[in-house]
């Protein structure tokens, strides 16, 4: 089975976020095998976990995503995230 | 007091020390349009063609270095700039595009000139917004300056819906102006460890490029360069980091380089790279680049790092501040060995200029421009071989003194751009070099250089022939040549005529060096015709995807 891993982004809370941040995955052909975002404490600031595979591009990928102006945090959970085990829950 | 949103986005770019906004008005940023009538600071460049404004926007910072402001109405306002936009954000310019859009209540209703500016400019932007309150322009406005000048510089779109641009706001203090934001620390192993790899490195050269005009940091690199005596090419975005006639310049590397830089190139032990990325028309095939080379690489913009190519070593920041911090560092060295043999590879295979003598050759009319322009003036290009003739060809002697499409490659730039650098370097010539094709992509801007009288200097290099294509097939596809010759001619001259430019013409004197001499004296624009053959392509030549070494032509017969 293909290697994954989860990225978890704090983000500047606004409509725009998620198009730059799937735009990065999209523009470059790196599939986002899963997506959650929440806010937080309902604040300025949001989460998005992205489950993906592990490809050579990753740490890459990484770096586009710390340069968004929106991305204020870039998180890197190579053993998973627990988001993503609840949320599997809903496709089985 | 009180103010519109309007009136609050002129009054920020006054205190941005704003002077020149180019644009085309329409319905949804005529708010906009009647605040900066009211300004005193600001003038405005009515443009023909949102993508001139964009360029013109381009020209400005590129010669200044500072973010430079252009406007367009929504739907097809926006659209039309969006070239522009891609265009600095490969090049990394500082420009801010204002759009405005449609009320905050119709948008989603594919409303009149509706589009979405902000997903389409998603990609192509450094940053960008749709602003959703008039207090939220008192942030947006100071931070898109910040983002464009910050880090690695780049454009930014601010879309303000009409509403927006309408609504009231009491304000009693404006906001700070945005500022450039300080850099990262550096790391000092990081520079220490480069610093031992130069010290030890026999065979270095130094590969500068855009990064170190955008850091201002061409007095660094030339004498890191010179104490260590490392040979130093330059890519198509750093031409004028070195002067042309230094003996440490081996002039731009790859796809159109002197056979002499590849070959150099191939023989160094070490590559250090500062403020480039590895463009592959720098690099050709990538695995084959530099072979025998270690690389240090020295960039603002950690995501460039190991991005194509994996480097040895690496050290993030400003550019300016690594290479001070370096200089002290590098020792002293004559390193006579590597600089003869680097001698003895230009002496046997120089970069050979066709014509050089005559100016009604596409090479010779450069040369002849350069000699007559003299080593303040500024240079702008559009895309083909008119292009590659004038990076390869022309003694640049300064940084922020080349303005060229690097990145995107976009016919139409030149016009626009020089127009743009006019305007902020009003008392320099400014030289645009063009070709037939190139130039009818922002033709319209003609009206706008006459208008302005600005002195712009267009050399059109007439093969009437998109060029640079057919080399290609001339090359690669078995001289089948297809859409790259027009059937017909268009005559410039009276189409420049038309829109009120003094015109010259070399096929209607027998001495074009005077003719050349009177066009670039006189003030104020003017347009050169020189007719030229379509059968002289420019070598060298790398074919795409080829390894550096493997150049096509540009030997020399001796
Ligand atoms: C907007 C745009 N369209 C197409 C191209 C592809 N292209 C690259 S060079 C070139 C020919 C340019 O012709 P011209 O301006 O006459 O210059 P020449 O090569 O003849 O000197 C073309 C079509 C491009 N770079 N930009
Ligand atoms: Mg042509």
């Amino acid at each position: 089975m293909t290697k994954q891993t989860v990225l978890e982004l704090t983000v500047k809370n606004h409509p725009g976020v998620m198009s730059h941040v799937c735009g990065l995955f999209s523009r470059r052909a790196y599939n986002v095998e899963g997506i959650a975002c929440m806010p937080v404490n309902g604040g300025g600031t949001s989460k998005i976990w992205l489950l993906l595979n592990v490809e050579k591009r990753l740490d890459q990928m990484v770096k586009q995503a710390d340069k968004l102006e929106d991305v204020t945090g870039v998180e890197r959970h190579d053993g998973g995230h627990e988001v993503f085990d609840k949320m599997a829950e809903f496709v089985r | 007091m009180k103010f519109s949103g309007a009136e609050i986005i002129i009054k920020l770019l006054e205190r941005q020390g704003v002077k020149t906004i180019a644009g085309i008005p329409g319905g949804a940023n005529l708010p906009m349009y009647d605040a900066l009538s009211q300004s005193d600071a600001i003038k405005h460049v009515l443009t023909r063609h949102e993508q001139g404004a964009g360029f013109i926007a381009q020209g400005m910072a590129r010669v200044t270095g500072k973010p430079a402001v252009f406007f367009a109405t929504s739907g097809p306002g926006a659209t039309n700039t969006l070239t522009a936009i891609a265009d600095a954000k490969l090049d990394s310019i500082p420009i801010i595009c204002i759009t405005g859009q449609v009320p905050q209540s119709m948008i989603g209703t594919d409303a009149f000139q509706e589009v979405d500016t902000y997903g389409l400019t998603v990609p192509i932007t450094k940053h960008n917004y749709l602003v959703r309150s008039v207090e939220e322009l008192l942030e947006v406005i100071p931070n898109a300056f910040r983002i464009a000048i910050s880090g690695r510089p780049g454009p930014v779109v601010v879309d303000v819906p009409k509403d927006v641009q309408m609504a009231m706001l009491e304000i009693d203090e404006w906001p700070e102006p945005g500022k450039r934001g300080a850099g990262s620390e550096l790391i000092s192993v990081e520079i220490e460890r480069a610093a031992t790899m130069i010290n030890n490195a026999e065979k270095p050269i130094f590969y500068f490029g855009g990064g170190i005009t955008q850091s201002g940091s061409a007095v660094d690199a030339l004498a890191a360069a010179e104490k260590g005596s490392i040979p130093s090419t330059l890519t198509l975005m750093g031409l004028g980091v070195i002067p042309n006639d230094h003996p440490l310049n081996l002039g731009m590397l790859g796809m159109h380089a002197a056979r002499y830089t590849n070959m150099a190139l191939e023989e160094c032990d070490l590559l250090i790279a500062v403020g480039v990325r590895f463009d592959d028309r720098a690099t050709g095939k990538v695995p084959e680049f530099c072979p025998n080379a270690k690389i240090v690489h020295i960039d603002i913009d950690p995501s460039e790092l190991d991005k194509i190519k994996t480097s040895t070593a690496s050290v993030t920041g400003d550019v300016s501040d690594i290479l001070k911090a370096l200089l002290p560092m590098i020792e002293q060295n004559d390193r006579s060995q590597w600089l003869s043999r680097v001698d003895t590879l230009k002496q046997e295979n120089p970069m050979l200029i066709p014509g050089a003598d005559d100016p009604a050759t596409p090479y010779g009319v450069i040369l002849k421009v350069a000699e007559l322009a003299g080593e303040d003036a500024i240079v702008a290009t559009d895309v083909g071989q008119h292009q590659m003739r004038t990076a390869q060809a022309y003694p640049f002697k300064h940084p922020r003194q080349w303005l060229t499409s690097g990145g995107l490659g976009t016919m139409g730039f030149g016009l626009p751009a020089a127009i743009g650098a006019a305007f902020a370097a009003p008392d320099r010539t400014v030289i645009c070099f063009t070709g037939d094709g190139s130039i009818m992509m922002n033709i319209q801007e003609l009206a706008t250089a006459m208008e302005h009288d600005v002195n712009v200097k267009i050399i059109l290099t007439n093969n009437n022939a998109l060029g640079l294509v057919r080399q290609q097939q001339d090359l690669f596809y078995g001289k089948r040549y297809f859409a790259s010759d027009y059937t017909r001619r268009v005559d410039f001259t009276r189409i420049a005529q038309g829109f009120g430019i003094t015109t010259y013409d070399f096929s209607r004197t027998d001495d074009p060096a005077a003719m050349l001499a009177k066009a670039i004296a006189a003030p104020g624009p003017a347009l050169i015709h020189v007719p030229i053959s379509a059968d002289e392509p420019v070598y060298p030549m790398v074919p795409p995807g080829a390894a550096n070494i493997e150049m096509i032509g540009g030997e020399s017969n001796d």
